[in-house]
């Protein structure tokens, strides 16, 4: 008894989606024709449907270790994806896929492959130990363009074509920070609170030390490692000791970092952030940070593809392109004179005067 | 290498260590109470996310940091029940259900924290206290005795939680059904029951060890902030043999090492960066090693107990 009910049910449905699929009613148009040579009005039935020239959304899609709220690595590129979105026209140009807390790595290789399975147009992984990954799954669609960062690499060696790569400069804004750090800290002693030994991590390190020494060659800077990007306790930990051992100006580096700042600001010491604007997380402590544009790079690319190179290019983030920028907290105080040696750091960076990675 | 063998370095290490050590007590304890009944929950890293997000959003919303403490430890406990049904009373194979448990509260508190907070920010947490007249002492008084409650509640749990299984009846239960539940039924302790209020007493602690950090610690809320600690109170629970002062003894050894790394960093030693972050982990293997008193792991520890089995 049921399945007769389940068979008229169907076939009204099926009558249904037949009869929304009856064509409309035939367009006519009047067309003059030569027969046996004379000219003759004709009314034709129009066949063809109009060509609509539709503006196509780009579809981009992004692999990241961490959150996109972690005032750090990983939101500074969906930022700029953001930015980047509401000036194609928002969500109808631009779409934004993203995968975040990618720490587990064979995870992140099969979402690049799902994202690209899928057909979007440019997929990034934004995390260099997505690397190997990169290398395995880029060939394998090479009508999809792919992004790796932070790195130089494009693959090109291996003959791969459609990875485009991106590095922040961050001994740029290292050597800078350094340098507003010497100047104004009272008791001479600096405390770097770094994460993992690697990558922009390293370098913003290596940066901030040579900026501060090369400023005041008597100033102490320590720098300790917690082996992760996202051990927050240690973190706290490693500032406590920074603090404990005399510093007044902290800095460091990856999301962890949030435990670092509330140590300084508890204990009235001063952070400088990198990667991101950190003065949020701590009105009263941060006093600037070195902040990550990459809405250049991700035009480029976007532009690159569209004009048909699907990847090749390597990019960076300095002070001279725009991709760095230093922002100042306005509720911290720095006297002028100070802010002018800053100045004329940046200044020598651009210029290629001043090494930031020159050892003392 | 001379300047770190100095007093300020050691109240350096004796202060940050103390405070280390507090989230591994209080989720290393609880862990012990759960599997000294037999039980293996490998998810007290979900656990911990969940009781720090819940005792962030529930201190930061109600202003009330004791009430936020509250809710984490009933968000521990429920999340206790939760594993309780799955692999006590559905009797699912208990390390798999553990790390379900685990990549539920990370998931969870992810989301949540999205969609209500949507951003790191800070908590005025549980202040630093003195106690009295020991805090006055001079060089272990700053160092032990000027921390947060919930740093001092750590440290208290230890000799409540021995006497507690040592010395009660309801210590003797749970851990005659973690030996031989078969005999434990016989005489009429309900297995069942002792395995589930452990997993409550566990996933309760396991949840104020979230919000020590959140809101008396580190005072803010970040995804994954834990990472990994839930896991390393586990295998406390094995360094300690199954008993709270082991426990105590394996977090100090860690925490304290931890400690005294970092100022080796800081003081410039010429040791690689990533040997410094492995002593903690190496220094506990080589005390395990060279512990002789083995502890004999509790005979029913992972096995679903059926009654009338064998």
């Amino acid at each position: 008894m049921k399945s007769k009910f389940v068979w008229i049910g169907l076939v009204l449905m099926l009558a249904a989606v037949f009869s929304a699929c009856a064509p409309a009613a035939p367009q006519t148009v009047e067309v003059t024709r030569i027969v046996e040579g004379t000219p003759v009005v004709q009314v034709v039935e129009v066949t063809a449907a109009p060509v609509k020239e539709e503006a196509k959304v780009f579809r981009v899609a992004i692999v990241m270790p961490s959150s996109i709220t972690d005032a750090a690595f990983s939101q500074s590129m969906y930022e700029g994806l953001k930015v980047i979105q509401a000036e194609m026209g928002g969500e109808s140009m631009m779409e934004i896929a993203y995968s975040e807390g990618m720490f587990n790595v064979p995870d992140a290789a099969a979402a690049l492959r799902d994202y690209a399975s899928q057909g979007y147009d440019l997929v990034i992984a934004h995390g260099s130990q997505y690397g190997t990954s990169l290398q395995q799954v880029a060939p394998d669609f090479p009508e999809t363009s792919f992004a790796w960062g932070t790195s130089l690499d494009t693959f090109q060696k291996d003959g791969i074509e459609n990875v485009f790569a991106y590095q922040a400069e961050a001994q740029e804004g290292g050597y800078v920070l350094g340098v507003l750090a010497a100047l104004m800290s009272q008791s001479g002693v600096l405390g770097v609170c770094g994460p993992v030994e690697a990558g922009d991590a390293k370098l913003y390190v290596d940066g901030f030390k040579a900026g501060a020494l090369a400023t005041k060659p008597d100033v102490k800077v320590a720098v300790t490692y917690t082996g992760s990007f996202s051990d927050v306790s240690l973190m706290a930990a490693a500032a406590e000791t920074h603090m404990a051992a005399g510093a007044d100006f902290l800095t460091g580096s990856s999301q962890s970092v949030v435990g670092a700042i509330g140590v300084a600001k508890d204990k009235k010491g001063y952070w400088l952030g990198t990667q991101w604007d950190q003065t949020s997380l701590a009105p009263e402590a941060v006093m600037a940070s070195q902040v990550y544009d990459w809405t250049g790079v991700i035009k480029d690319m976007i532009e690159s593809r569209q004009a048909g190179v699907l990847g090749g290019k390597a990019y960076t983030l300095t002070f001279k392109n725009g991709g760095l920028v230093i922002k100042y907290n306005d509720k911290i105080e720095v006297p002028a004179d100070v802010k002018a040696a800053v100045d004329a750091a940046i200044d020598g960076i651009q210029k290629g005067e001043i090494d930031p990675l020159a050892v003392q | 290498m001379g300047d770190l063998f100095t007093l300020p370095v050691l109240i350096g290490i004796l202060y940050s260590g103390i405070r280390l050590a507090t989230p591994y007590l209080y989720a290393a304890i609880g862990e012990t109470f759960v599997q000294r009944s037999g039980v293996l929950n490998l998810g007290v890293e979900g656990m911990m996310l969940m009781g720090a997000y819940v005792g962030f959003l529930v201190g930061m919303k109600t202003g009330n940091l004791w009430l936020g403490l509250g809710a984490a430890a009933l968000t521990g406990l429920l999340m206790g029940v939760f594993m309780a049904v799955i692999s006590v009373t559905l009797q699912a194979q208990q390390g798999i259900s553990g790390i379900g448990l685990h990549l539920f509260g990370l998931g969870l508190s992810s989301l949540l924290f999205k969609m209500t907070l949507g951003g790191v920010e800070s908590i005025r947490g549980f202040a630093p206290i003195k106690i009295p007249l020991l805090g006055d002492l001079p060089i272990i008084g700053e160092a032990m005795f000027n921390h947060s409650l919930l740093v001092y509640g750590a440290f208290l749990l230890v000799p409540v939680s021995n006497f507690i299984l040592n010395r009660t009846t309801f210590g003797l239960k749970v851990r005659a059904v973690g030996q031989n539940p078969q005999a434990a039924d016989s005489v009429g302790v309900n297995v069942t029951w002792i395995r589930y209020i452990t997993l409550m007493i566990g996933g309760a602690l396991s949840g104020i060890a979230g919000a020590s950090l959140s809101i008396a610690l580190i005072n803010l809320f970040q995804e994954n902030m834990t990472n990994g600690m839930g896991f390393i109170a586990v295998a406390l629970v094995y360094f300690g043999g199954w008993r709270p002062y082991g426990v105590l003894v394996g977090a100090l050894i860690f925490s304290f090492v931890n400690a005294f790394q970092l100022w080796i960093q800081v003081k410039g030693i010429n040791l690689p960066s990533d040997i410094a972050v492995m002593l903690p982990y190496i220094l506990t293997i080589v005390a395990l090693a060279f512990s002789v008193q083995r502890a004999k792991q509790p005979t029913a520890l992972t096995k679903p107990f059926e009654r009338g089995e064998a």
